[in-house]
């Protein structure tokens, strides 16, 4: 068990998803926590929540043999125990230095997942070294004697707090607040939801200490609990109502004028009252609690839903939908077989075969539904991620950046939310590195030292669209045009749009930039970007105003697994062109074709279109005789960059379930993938955004 | 037929799947897991368990407050149980056994260690605190 061999693959699989899972709270928790710094006071529970994942971390890599995980987490759980039980202050360094391990820990876990075995091991230990010159502070006190023992608490519930909840216990008494112990008995078979309702009450008034659960007099029945609760007010009453389950308050602690010290004899407020509702009945101070009431009541009844879920491996949901598109295949044959049958004269069965062949279909068309369904996610899951590069390289690069995020609900294919994933960060780093200005230089041009990056999805269409826009300094199309030039990537700049010219700093090796940082500048980058937003059927966009600021478009398909395609013929042989990327379609007269700097164009409307022939694209040649004087122009691509692609015929529109070619067909110009037809044909996919960046510039 | 029921208490998915997996190469033992305090105390009245394990970090109730409730109530007082823990708990595991744990064991441990533990307590009548 400590050989990450030696476990099963499902079970490194179940590590792998819950290690992330981990890391991915942890970060959305110390953001948090950063928050709660600034707002004045940092949340104990947040730092106790943190600490559990360090410490959940550490105990599901050791048992895996993931030994760098496992050392790195076992320094951050130190680190965060020493904050948890106040033996270390929390500073932005040490806020720092956390950030910093989460970072390599999930870095850590990636290239495990990748199948990696790079160490890291310089990195882990900067960290630990950061993290022990943390500890140095440490300004341990030594064992006092505890004050617990003069609260009266019974000997049951002091020996069962664990060394933080003690701890948790003694700052609340030191900071002069009141301690409650709260004794409830509850129907098992309801204790769960009563005693969460219960719990997020009280929280409404303080921190909830411990929770015991304990025997009472109808233990066949009913389950008892002993709260401990740490209060700044007096607690006049809970307003405690459930149809079932007696609450009894009793007060503790609580500190004298000008003393803190434990009163010695608990004033008991004891009331079990005979119409189940509960107002606790105590004589001074109002305390808040309305509004915290109702949102703890609001919280307990979801309470039970947060765990009905199931996490599965996303190929299981690729051969589901492998299975649903050779279903929608076996029923195409029944309903031909239900066609001929009616030519052939059986016309009783043949109705009703048809009939039970559309049932089929309908139902079909349901489970496909349901299937792409479940493969669906929010891009919210995104955004957690970009805040934290966010955060890291604004520290980095001492610069103010506020991040807002819209549309998080927009939903899109699990995978693709994975493939995204890169490319939106490369992006955001761009933004922040080269477009957002520092401090000093935005006050200095009159924008607020703050500088923004936006990041919002929506819905249009079949496709999903991904917008980040920064308001920092745009991008100086004149450096983009001379730089091209002198790198020898363009000829000619003269007669460039500047449109046009924006497209050249998706070229490989091209950079502005004279000195390389850290972060971005090393000209390797966008051309990336672009291939890996192509490689999902994407296509990426750039509107830019100097000094005002640039946004990237990024436009979707709203998933890979199942798509609608239009099937064309070009010298007879057959293709698929997903219907999301076509435009609309044209019967094309071999008159009407211009030619401008040796190509052959079309008028649009107010448009000229380029045109692209598939047959010489592909290099088929068919003999004269066989060319038809018609042929149809297919128009696909996005606002200015659209091409006519030129095929002999349309045959209709079939859903494919679209499958990769394999190794070897990798990187096939111009076709991304290949589907069964329902005739037992396979058919090829073009690749239309790949299509469109070659005509563009050939 | 496997005669002898084994409760996990542990929120962790992983580690709940690295235990089940190490006591069913034994093949003797029907196990039920839960994934929090909450969800062991549930199941306690509906089975008939013979050997708990639990981790010690859960959320709602802890580890100790779990041993303590089984202790203290009559029905399943006798449950031999074993705490599941990491370095650096050795005060909370202390407590533990002060509660009336039985045994302790640290990760990372062998499968075998665990296996030989389960064993000990279920293969052989024994004395528990």
């Amino acid at each position: 068990m400590t050989n990450p061999n030696s476990g099963s693959d499902k079970a490194v699989k179940d590590f792998l998803a819950e290690a992330e899972e981990i890391v991915d709270q942890l970060a959305a928790e110390l953001a948090d926590l950063a928050d709660s710094i600034s707002a004045g006071e940092a949340d104990p529970d947040l730092i106790n929540s943190i600490f559990r994942g360090a410490h959940s971390l550490k105990g599901i890599s050791g048992m895996f043999g993931f030994k760098e995980i496992s050392e790195l987490s076992h320094h951050m759980e130190n680190l965060l125990d020493c904050l948890r039980l106040g033996k270390v202050p929390l500073d932005n360094t040490i806020m720092g230095v956390l950030y910093e391990c989460m970072e390599l820990l999930s870095e850590i876990i990636r290239s495990i997942a990748l199948g990696g075995d790079t160490e890291h091991a310089p990195e882990i230990s900067a960290c630990i070294n950061s993290i022990n010159a943390c500890l140095d502070h440490d300004k341990s006190q030594g064992d006092a004697v505890s004050p617990l023992n003069l609260l009266g608490l019974p000997e049951r519930v002091l020996s069962s707090l664990t060394e933080y909840e003690e701890h948790r216990l003694l700052d609340n008494l030191s900071r002069g607040k009141r301690v409650y112990s709260v004794h409830a008995s509850f129907e098992m078979l309801s204790f769960d939801t009563d005693l969460a309702t219960l719990t997020d009450l009280l929280k409404g008034f303080g921190e909830v200490l411990s929770t015991l659960p304990g025997v009472g007099e109808n233990m066949e029945t009913h389950i008892d609990f002993d709260i401990l609760l740490g209060t700044s007010g007096q607690i006049e009453e809970i307003g405690w109502s459930p149809a079932n389950g007696s609450v009894v308050l009793k007060l503790l602690y609580a500190p004298a004028a000008g003393d803190a010290a434990p009163v010695s004899s608990a004033k008991e407020q004891h009331a079990t009252p005979p119409d189940k509702t509960f107002p606790v009945a105590a004589s001074v101070a109002p305390v808040p609690v309305g509004t915290a009431i109702a949102a703890g009541m609001d919280r307990a009844v979801s309470a039970k839903s947060v765990s009905r879920t199931v996490r599965v491996d996303i190929s299981k949901l690729d051969e589901l939908m492998n299975i649903v598109g050779e279903l929608v295949l076996a029923h195409k044959s029944i309903a031909d077989v239900a066609g001929e049958m009616l030519n052939e004269g059986f016309s009783r069965y043949a109705v009703d075969l048809g009939k039970a062949a559309k049932g089929l279909e309908r139902k079909l068309s349901e489970l496909q539904g349901g299937v792409m369904d479940i493969r669906m996610v929010p891009v919210g899951q995104l955004y957690e991620k970009m805040s934290r590069i966010v955060r890291k390289i604004s520290r980095e690069q001492e610069k103010k950046v506020d991040l807002n995020f819209y549309g998080a609900d927009t939903e899109l294919d699990k995978l693709i939310v994975e493939d995204i994933s890169d490319p939106m960060m490369h992006i955001i780093r761009n933004a922040i590195d080269h477009g957002v200005e520092s401090p000093e230089a935005r006050l200095k041009s009159g924008k607020s030292e703050k500088g923004s990056i936006t990041i919002s999805s929506y819905q249009k269409g079949n496709h999903v669209v991904i917008e980040i826009e920064d308001d920092g300094n745009g991008i100086d199309v004149e450096k983009v045009k001379k730089r091209a030039l002198q790198q020898g990537l363009v000829d000619d700049v003269d007669n460039v749009s500047d449109r046009d010219a924006l497209d050249f700093i998706f070229l490989p090796g091209f950079s502005t930039t004279e000195n390389v940082s850290d972060v971005s500048g090393r000209g390797v980058g966008m051309d990336v970007v672009r291939n890996n937003i192509a490689a999902i059927s994407g296509m990426v966009d750039i509107r830019t105003q100097k000094g005002a600021g640039t946004c990237f478009t990024i436009t979707l398909p709203i998933t890979l697994a199942i798509i609608k395609v239009l099937v064309v013929a070009c010298v007879g042989r057959s293709y698929a062109v997903p219907i999301t990327s076509v435009l609309e379609t044209l019967l094309l007269k071999e008159n009407e074709i211009e030619t401008v700097e040796r190509r052959e164009v079309i008028k649009l409307r107010d448009f000229t279109l380029p045109l692209l022939r598939l047959d010489r694209f592909f290099g088929l040649s068919a003999p004269a005789a066989d060319r038809s004087s018609e042929s149809f122009v297919i128009v696909v691509g996005a606002a200015e960059k659209r091409l006519g692609i030129v095929v002999d015929d349309l045959k209709g529109q079939q859903d494919i379930v679209i499958k990769s070619l394999g190794e070897a067909f990798r990187g096939y110009r111009g076709i991304s993938g290949a589907a069964d037809l329902g005739d037992l044909s396979t058919i090829l996919v073009l690749d239309v955004a790949g299509i469109i960046n070659e005509a563009r510039h050939n | 037929m496997k005669s002898k029921t084994i409760l996990i208490a542990d929120d962790s998915a992983a580690m709940r799947t690295m235990l089940v997996s190490s006591i069913e190469l034994l093949d003797e033992y029907r196990i039920v897991e839960a994934s929090s305090g909450f969800e062991a105390l549930r199941i306690l009245p509906h089975e008939k368990v013979d050997l708990i394990l639990t981790d010690i970090n859960m959320p709602d109730i802890n580890g100790l407050e779990f041993i303590s409730y089984i202790r203290n109530n009559p029905n399943y007082r006798d449950i031999p149980v074993i705490i599941i823990s990491t370095e650096g708990s050795q005060k909370d595991i202390d407590k533990g056994k002060q509660l009336g744990a039985n045994e302790y064991l640290v990760k990372p441990f062998e499968p075998s260690q665990l296996q030989e533990l389960v064993r000990a307590y279920l293969d052989q009548p024994v004395c528990h605190p």
